[in-house]
């Protein structure tokens, strides 16, 4: 049904190849500001909309955000709350945001999360003997081969039956979290665990430690450190620049030559073995075992931070540090003003809602446009 | 123990089965049926399974306050309309995705149905009334199998009415026009914008009317768990009934009972892999994916334009 591509397609995606990430454009300083301008201003339109929610619920929005403020950000005490729950979501907005490039929207974050639990805490159990070091390692291996060959499967899916990736990947949701109450009901059941089934603890002294003397732990460092690697790769190398160009047109990246297929199974695979690290992390610093704690939604909250992000590393890093405080902010908000613990999902919808929006203002404004471009 | 129950042994399965491929496949039913709507005017929905959770949320509350179940199906087909107004505000503007956009509406129509939802959790709400067809049985599983939703019949006569509407009215020829081919359509006059507007409003009133279902049938209590996906589902099996109304009635058939398997067979005494029986919906949504899914062809009945930006 699809016309032959014309030979116009093809020399300029053979261009594009032949000159690769080599040529670099001089830096626009207009369209960069449109990419900050526009996500910052969607993201405080949710924030208005969600003021004038809780106008009409009866309660004093500025008292509302100022909580919010003081629960996340306001002394180092709740920060440190705030970046232990920025951690996963910097790792699981990475499995949304990889594949993103790719022109995908993947969101089995939360699948791939329990699943990443699931096999980081089969790998520890195997080798508890171990020292720390060796266990963490173990761990953290088994979670990102876990996670990763997850997402590779809803990649090969999509590559080899045309299986539509966002369906997929959603149902593998609930297809792991069911494959964790098999297991933690049964093969991996610590028998003392009796209102939560849970699989048998990693030893207390072979977890992740916590950074110095303060309450975060070390899965902030690979989170941070996963949003980096993920930047440079999809930003500065010859790899993420045949991703971004099979994003852009399929047809061109296969007319020039790019191996697609391998080229998306790596980039799913990487995203899932984000995922699978969220998991690992959850399990070796916060949790000790893996129960149906793992499905807390911080897969969920990661697709809000990729999309917010723009899909691209360094800014997720912010993002995630800024939502983490927001969902460090719920016990607050019950409290003090008797609000159930929903409304912080009400809020990242209508944040959501207002970034899609944006996304329509792309281009519109006279300011952004390069001078005589 | 009951002599009945003892008898009948394996037939308590398939019997429980049956009966839940019709009680558990209501809601699939019209969700599918929305989803289909919105299909085939070129858009698709994921929002729709936060649409089924406001629609369970509204029906029971509604049904709660005013003691009548009839005006809470109302109040899901409202609360459904309403989202739908506000995806299809979404995805009318230029270069917003539709899938990214369900996403969102997923998030802000749970969000939205456990915020409001958080008092209805306890108090318990008028249901609907079961039809009683298996008058004529003296097994307690049969005549229990055959208290029938009305919602189901509603669906029923939805799926032919939709198939008469696709099949021969201008107005179903003009939605079938905006899904396979917009450009063609504009160009004879059709207003593209407002028949998907119009299609993602009444395929999201039909989302929230199977969202009255669950809460006022079955399961038949307001849980924020009471979805599991359903709205997703439905999007699986609008492909699998390729875009066929009639077929999308058959298709929730299967789901229903595929989603009772495991506690049919908990209930006879059989509860090894339990959980993994739970997943079984699932696994064969994704079964008939792999299946009917190529990257080779478009698939026969596919509106042209779907998933495409325009």
């Amino acid at each position: 049904m699809s016309p032959p591509p014309d030979s116009n397609t093809v020399a300029v995606a053979a261009a594009i190849a032949s000159q690769g990430a080599a040529a670099r454009a001089p830096f626009r300083w207009r369209p960069a500001a449109e990419a900050i301008v526009i996500p910052v201003g969607a993201v405080m339109a949710g924030c208005v909309l969600f003021g004038f929610f809780c106008l009409f619920q009866e309660k004093n929005p500025i008292a509302v955000f100022a909580a919010i403020y003081k629960a996340a950000f306001g002394s180092w005490y709740s920060f440190q709350n705030t970046l232990v729950r920025a951690a996963p979501l910097m790792l699981t907005a990475l499995c949304t945001a990889l594949p993103a490039r790719l022109g995908l929207v993947v969101i089995g974050n939360e699948g791939a999360l329990v699943v990443g639990g699931l096999a980081a805490t089969a790998a520890g159990l195997a080798v508890q003997a171990a020292p720390m070091p060796v266990v963490i390692g173990v761990m953290l291996a088994g979670g990102m081969i876990g996670g990763g060959l997850w997402i590779t499967i809803v990649g090969l899916l999509y590559y080899k039956r045309g299986v539509n990736e966002t369906i997929s990947s959603l149902l593998m949701n609930y297809i792991a979290i069911a494959l964790m109450n098999h297991l933690v009901n049964g093969l991996m059941r610590d028998p003392s665990s009796l209102n939560k089934p849970s699989s048998y603890p990693i030893p207390d002294d072979k977890m992740l430690p916590t950074i110095g003397n303060t309450n975060v732990h070390y899965g902030l460092f690979f989170g941070i450190i996963a949003c980096l690697i993920a930047w440079v790769l999809m930003e500065h190398t010859t790899f993420g620049f045949k991703v971004r160009m099979i994003g852009g047109n399929i047809r061109a990246a296969r007319m020039a030559g790019l191996a697609v297929t391998r080229l998306g199974l790596i980039t799913c695979f990487l995203a899932g073995a984000a995922a699978g690290i969220a998991g690992m992390v959850e399990v070796a610093a916060v949790h000790g075992r893996a129960n149906e704690s793992l499905a807390a939604g911080y897969g969920y909250a990661g697709i809000l931070v990729a999309f917010v992000a723009r899909h691209r590393g360094l800014p997720i890093i912010l993002v995630a540090t800024f939502l983490g405080g927001i969902l460090a902010s719920g016990g607050i908000l019950q409290r003090e003003f008797k609000l159930p613990d929903a409304t912080i999902l009400l809020f990242q919808g209508m944040v959501f809602v207002a970034i899609l929006y944006s996304d329509s203002l792309y281009g519109r404004f006279k300011f952004f446009k390069e001078q005589g471009a | 123990m009951n002599d009945h129950s003892g008898s009948i042994g394996w037939w308590g399965v398939v019997i429980g089965v049956l009966a839940a491929s019709v009680r558990g496949g209501t809601p699939f039913l019209l969700v599918s049926l929305g989803e289909c709507l919105t299909e085939k005017s070129g858009k698709i929905n994921l929002g729709l399974e936060g649409v089924l959770l406001m629609g369970a949320m509204s029906a029971y509350a509604f049904s709660y306050k005013s003691g009548s179940p009839w005006v809470g199906v109302g109040a899901a087909a409202v609360a459904g309309a309403a989202l739908g107004c506000i995806h299809a505000f979404l995805v009318s503007r230029p270069k917003v995705n539709d899938i990214a956009a369900g996403i969102a509406m997923l998030i802000f129509g749970s969000g939205c149905a456990f915020y409001f939802g958080k008092p209805f959790i306890q108090p318990t709400a008028p249901q609907l009334p079961a039809i009683a067809l298996g008058g004529w049985s003296n097994l307690p599983q049969v005549s229990a199998a055959l208290r029938i939703s009305p919602l189901f019949f509603f669906g029923v006569a939805v799926a032919f009415a939709m198939r008469w509407f696709f099949g021969s009215t201008r107005w179903g020829m003009h939605v079938r026009a905006v899904g396979d081919a917009p450009a063609a359509a504009r160009a004879v006059g059709i207003s593209v914008k407002r028949t998907r507007v119009l299609c993602i409003v009444c395929g999201s009133a039909l989302g929230g009317i199977g969202g009255a279902h669950l809460s006022l049938f079955y399961p038949g209590a307001w849980t924020e768990a009471i979805s599991s996906g359903q709205g997703l589902m439905a999007v699986a099996l609008v492909i699998f009934a390729r875009w066929n109304p009639v077929q999308c009635l058959w298709a929730s058939l299967l789901f229903g009972g595929a989603q009772a398997i495991g506690p049919s067979l908990q209930a006879v005494g059989i509860s090894n892999g339990y959980y993994l029986w739970n997943a079984s919906p699932y696994v064969l949504t994704l079964l008939v994916m792999v299946l009917t899914c190529s990257t080779k062809r478009t698939l026969v009945g596919a509106p042209g334009a779907l998933g495409t930006a325009s």
